[in-house]
């Protein structure tokens, strides 16, 4: 209990989820207040401040705040977050309170939920391999420990259910005990919510995950600290505790719009799509949040999902979530409509750190080779594809239809694993079963131990 | 002179204050009790708007603002080089010391670009009585394993006799005074520069050598000049930082700025990781030991953004000075305009193109036309230059917004990358269409005085011969490929021989990441023999589907890997036996 706090009665004025409050003396960016009405009290952040006046916004929306009948008092402190080993198997909500709203009452240390960031000349690079069990990351995508890999997913394809899949199968190298979930759910729905917690509570992550939950139908304005509750908490697990955390975090594009949210009411120049000026800056800060740091064990892995409104890449949430990150994910709808699971398009998808997480010792010598084959190999099914359309069967020669045999051979067996898992030795397996439908003159950037598995395979066949 | 001020009002990256005493615009400003530093940015009244270079989370409105009367500068002198910079000048592995070991950025750190104590060796280059002029060489100290660091008098300094001067073997710190001139000025071994104004050259020279990159695509088809300027602009994911990282490798430039402006900071964590470990093919040292890195990843705070351009094309300018050849790599400039965006938004400042401010284009006019080939100021006469390599990340990857638009207008060679090619693991990505240079002409004579027409005329039947496939490819979309002729069958597979086995390069591979011109030029003529060979043996009856099992793109694969010795030996014991199988063929077509 505080003995003394400053407090203000002036509101000036209210503006969707923003109160615009004066007398204001000596307010602080970022400062949190707590604003009491007859009936309840609310919490907010000063987002702004002009001489005395300042604009703040109000987690809890601003429905039936009165001008006339509220007072803010100023705590002289911004958002902070309290860790502690305890969080492990919480429940949160967006800004680090347990769902009964009560703050923990044992914890470590309280930190700033906006986290600071990480000095770049003390990472170190991600180069550690972890397989996710889907053939189309593990061999071609590859994830790597302290990596950030979003999954780029249109409406109704199962990002969940992948995202869902990585969590159930990935292995961390090293100390599979110091291995950690933290996810945040941000703006989705009751169901999609619903569908990660029972999934989790299958495969144990729940036990030791700690989840941030902000739902859809809870405040926008909270939606902004979810992922940074999230991070903060991930970092504290990482970087102290040192575990090995991966951060899931849905949706993105629920944060953006939140943020977008708020800036229209603050009267901001509006950028592409209505999306504020600072939206790649601001992804920034939560999206730079993971890695490795250089003498520390643990390390922060996210797996963001963006959604792509009309499956459109170009969307600016899309785009500059791409521009930030290692690699992308993305889910294709083409390949859901003919039955394939995991319906991953791993021409656009990509993994950044790739080179560091592969080849000898790592996963198999020869790992780029293969997977250059296998891209190189089906960009030009996808080519052929296109070309048969236009002229038909008759119009391709011999080679072009082992191509469009590969592609249909790629895309049914290999990509199309449902979901059990596949460990790397298997997902080469199938890989060089795809790659022996074509004539050993297209193979070439295969080296020759791998060709001649590939023509003793073709052999068995025959 | 500094004075005092009090902050009235706070908004995301820009403050403003109230001053007491009138302030200068773009003068550094101390801001709060953390001391955080700051740049006026507009002056109203007795108003000044402040951009702020960290993050001001829990900042005051009446906290108290410091104005230091000077400009942002940087001290430039010997143990710049190989090191690691923030936005605005400070050593990152410097903060980590002061900051007691922690893994994050701390605020309100103050620290010198350069370390103040360390000894540097001085022989001087001047004696009693010579004549010192601004600009001037007086000496020089070792730095690393062997770069010589100039040691010039600094621009603007009263020119005069020496009166005293370090004897050779002298150790001295960089605050420390080498020389003193008859006349009063004393000069050190490092000197203070406003980022923000261009050092002063004697003049421009034209563009007339080639900057070597060792990539084939760029030096055969695309080349650019000493101190031109190169934007390499692309999508999310088509390898604009790869090729910069290639490009810092291996081009021939004698210094590497490397400005990492907004983007990921495990890439810098790369080049600081690998730099150190790889061996400069053109002097023998590592190629830290020519690198300076400007790290103000995307998650710093934006307005050092604005600033870490400026500060890695002052740094460029002082080595430039030095005589030598500078690459200076910014990834990426639409990270540049956004902070320019953002901070003129904080401002309401009247918005122009896609909310970027009027000013983009004057701005990056500015930055681009501080590159050059130049003759020095100063005895001796030196030249040097600036080349620029920046990286533009067009939203969406269209490259009609105003960023790469203003960009292309102010550069001389433009790399498209292109996302389909990224798709398909071409590397370099670089679309052979839509690129193109403007420093072909200036720079055919270099050309063919050092390697003979032939550079001309091999770069001449590439660009023919892509064309012509794509011609051939929409052809084939219509009539399928069985009812193209024997030769054209085999113009296509051509181009794709040279898609795959001449401008694909891979940078990950020790004996291909690097090509020199002159192997470019082997190549190019190995590429144009096979051609006409081949188009000879079809010429003669031979079909094109016995040319295919001769599977002759892997014997491109496999001969781009002989080194540049080698290489003509090889290349001409694999044409021969091309030869010979065609020849083969012939007989039974008689």
């Amino acid at each position: 209990m505080k003995l003394y706090r400053e407090g203000s009665r002036l509101v000036k004025g209210i503006s969707g989820p923003l109160i615009f409050v004066g007398n204001a003396r000596n307010a602080a960016l970022g400062e949190i207040v707590e604003i009491q009405t007859e009936r309840d009290s609310r919490m907010g952040q000063v987002l702004q401040v002009d001489g005395d006046i300042c604009a703040i916004q109000v987690l809890e929306g601003t429905l039936g705040l009165n001008p006339g009948s509220c007072t803010i008092w100023f705590e002289r402190d911004v958002l902070k977050v309290r860790l502690g080993q305890a969080l492990m198997g919480q429940t949160l909500n967006g800004r680090g309170l347990p769902r009964d709203g009560r703050p923990m009452a044992c914890y470590e240390k309280e930190v700033p939920i906006t986290g600071s960031p990480l000095n770049p000349s003390m990472r170190e690079s991600p180069n550690e391999f972890v397989e996710t069990g889907i053939s189309s990351i593990d061999l071609l995508n590859t994830l790597v420990r302290g990596q950030k890999l979003p999954i780029f997913s249109g409406s109704g394809l199962p990002a969940d259910e992948i995202a869902a899949q990585i969590v159930r199968q990935a292995h961390v190298p090293g100390n599979p005990e110091k291995f950690l979930v933290v996810f945040a759910a941000i703006g989705i729905t009751e169901r999609e919510a619903r569908f990660f917690r029972d999934s989790f509570e299958e495969t144990g992550a729940l036990f030791n995950g700690v989840f941030i939950v902000n739902l859809a139908s809870d405040s926008a304005v909270e939606r902004l600290l979810a992922p940074r509750t999230a991070l903060s908490i991930a970092e504290f697990f990482a970087f102290e505790k040192g575990y090995d955390v991966l951060v899931v975090m849905t949706d993105m594009l629920h944060y953006s719009e939140a943020l977008r949210e708020v800036s229209s009411a603050r009267e901001e120049a509006p950028g592409r799509r209505g999306f504020p000026g600072y939206l790649y800056s601001d992804l920034a800060g939560l999206y730079e949040r993971a890695g490795c740091i250089r003498g520390v064990k643990g390390s922060i892995t996210q797996i963001p999902i963006v959604s792509m409104p009309g499956d459109d890449m170009t969307h600016p949430v899309v785009d500059l979530s791409g521009y930030i990150t290692e690699g992308q994910v993305v889910l294709e709808r083409g390949l859901q409509a003919r039955g394939v699971y995991p319906p991953i398009n791993v021409l656009s998808s990509l993994s950044r750190l790739m080179n560091k997480g592969i080849g000898e010792g790592r996963t198999f010598p020869g790992h780029r080779q293969v997977a250059d084959q296998l891209f190189a190999s089906y960009a030009r099914s996808r080519e052929v594809a296109r070309l048969r359309l236009i002229v038909g069967d008759e119009g391709l020669t011999e080679k072009e239809k082992h191509y469009l045999e590969f592609g249909s051979v790629f895309e049914k067996e290999f990509l199309n694993q449902g979901d059990r898992a596949r460990n790397i030795e298997e997902s080469l397996f199938e890989a060089l079963n795809a790659l022996s439908v074509l004539p050993d003159e297209e193979l070439y950037r295969i080296p020759s131990d791998l060709l001649e598995e590939i023509r003793r395979s073709r052999a068995d066949v025959k | 002179m500094s004075s005092c001020g009090k902050i009235t009002s706070v908004a995301g990256t820009v403050i403003k204050a109230e001053t007491v005493k009138p302030v200068a615009n773009y003068e550094v400003a101390r801001v709060g009790r953390e001391r955080l530093l700051g740049e006026v940015i507009r002056i109203d009244g007795n108003v000044a708007d402040i951009q702020v270079y960290e993050e001001i989370d829990g900042i005051h409105v009446g906290e108290p603002v410091e104005f230091t009367g000077e400009l942002l500068g940087i001290d430039l002198g010997p143990g710049l080089l190989g090191s690691v910079l923030d936005g605005i000048g400070r050593p990152l592995s410097g903060i980590t010391d002061n900051s007691k070991g922690s893994i994050f950025l701390e605020r309100g750190f103050l620290a010198r670009s350069l370390d103040p104590l360390k000894k540097w060796v001085f022989t001087p280059a001047k004696k009693a009585k010579d004549p010192v002029y601004p600009g001037d060489i007086i000496g020089f100290v070792r730095e690393g394993t062997g770069f010589l660091h100039q040691v010039m008098a600094p621009p603007g300094v009263k020119a005069g006799p020496v009166s005293t001067i370090l004897p050779e073997g002298a150790e001295v710190m960089v605050d420390e005074t080498v020389c003193i001139l008859e006349n009063g000025p004393e000069i050190g071994l490092c000197q203070r520069w406003n980022v923000r104004t261009p050092r002063p050259f004697r003049e421009k020279l034209p563009f007339n050598e080639p900057l070597i990159t060792g990539q084939r695509v760029l030096d055969t088809m695309y080349p650019v000049a000493l101190g031109g300027a190169a934007v390499v602009p692309g999508g999310f994911g088509t390898g604009k930082t790869v090729t910069q990282q290639s490009l810092a490798k291996w081009c021939n430039a004698e210094m590497v700025v490397y400005i990492g402006c907004g983007e990921r900071g495990n890439e810098m964590t790369e080049v600081l990781e690998e730099f150190p470990h790889i061996i400069d093919p053109h002097t023998g040292r590592t190629l830290m030991e020519r690198m300076v890195l400007i790290a103000n990843t995307s998650n710093m705070p934006v307005a050092a953004r604005e600033a870490s351009i400026y500060l890695g094309m002052t740094i460029a300018e002082y080595f430039r000075d030095m005589g030598l050849n500078v690459a200076l790599m910014a990834d990426s400039t639409s990270r540049w305009a956004e902070a320019l965006r953002e901070i003129s938004g904080r401002l309401g400042e009247m918005p122009g193109e896609e909310g970027y401010p009027a000013y983009l284009g004057s701005r990056l006019a500015q930055y681009y036309e501080r590159a050059g080939r130049v003759r020095t100021i100063g005895v001796p006469d030196r030249k040097g230059s600036i080349t620029i390599f920046n990286a533009v990340s067009p939203g969406g990857g269209d490259f009609s917004e105003p960023v790469t638009q203003a960009s292309l207008r102010l550069s001389g060679a433009f790399w498209a990358l292109d996302k389909r090619l990224a798709e398909s693991r071409h590397f370099p990505s670089i679309n052979w269409k839509r690129s193109y240079s403007l420093y072909e002409k200036a720079l055919q004579p270099f050309f063919r005085e050092n390697l003979g027409d032939e550079w001309k005329e091999g770069a001449s039947f590439l660009k023919a011969l892509l064309d012509r496939e794509s011609e051939l490819l929409s052809l084939v979309q219509i009539v399928g490929r069985d009812a193209l002729s024997e030769q054209d069958k085999w113009d296509l597979e051509m181009g794709e021989i040279i898609r795959i086995g001449f401008l694909q390069q891979n940078a990950f591979d020790p004996l291909d990441s690097f090509n020199t011109p002159k192997k470019q030029m082997l190549f190019t003529r190995t590429l144009r023999e096979l051609h006409s060979t081949v188009s000879e043996g079809i010429g003669k009856g031979v079909l094109h589907h016995n040319v295919q099992p001769l599977d002759l793109l892997r014997g491109v694969l496999i001969l781009r890997k002989s080194g540049e010795e080698n290489f003509p030996g090889d290349a001409s014991a694999w044409l021969t036996k091309v030869r010979r199988s065609l020849a083969d063929m012939e007989e039974p077509c008689r």
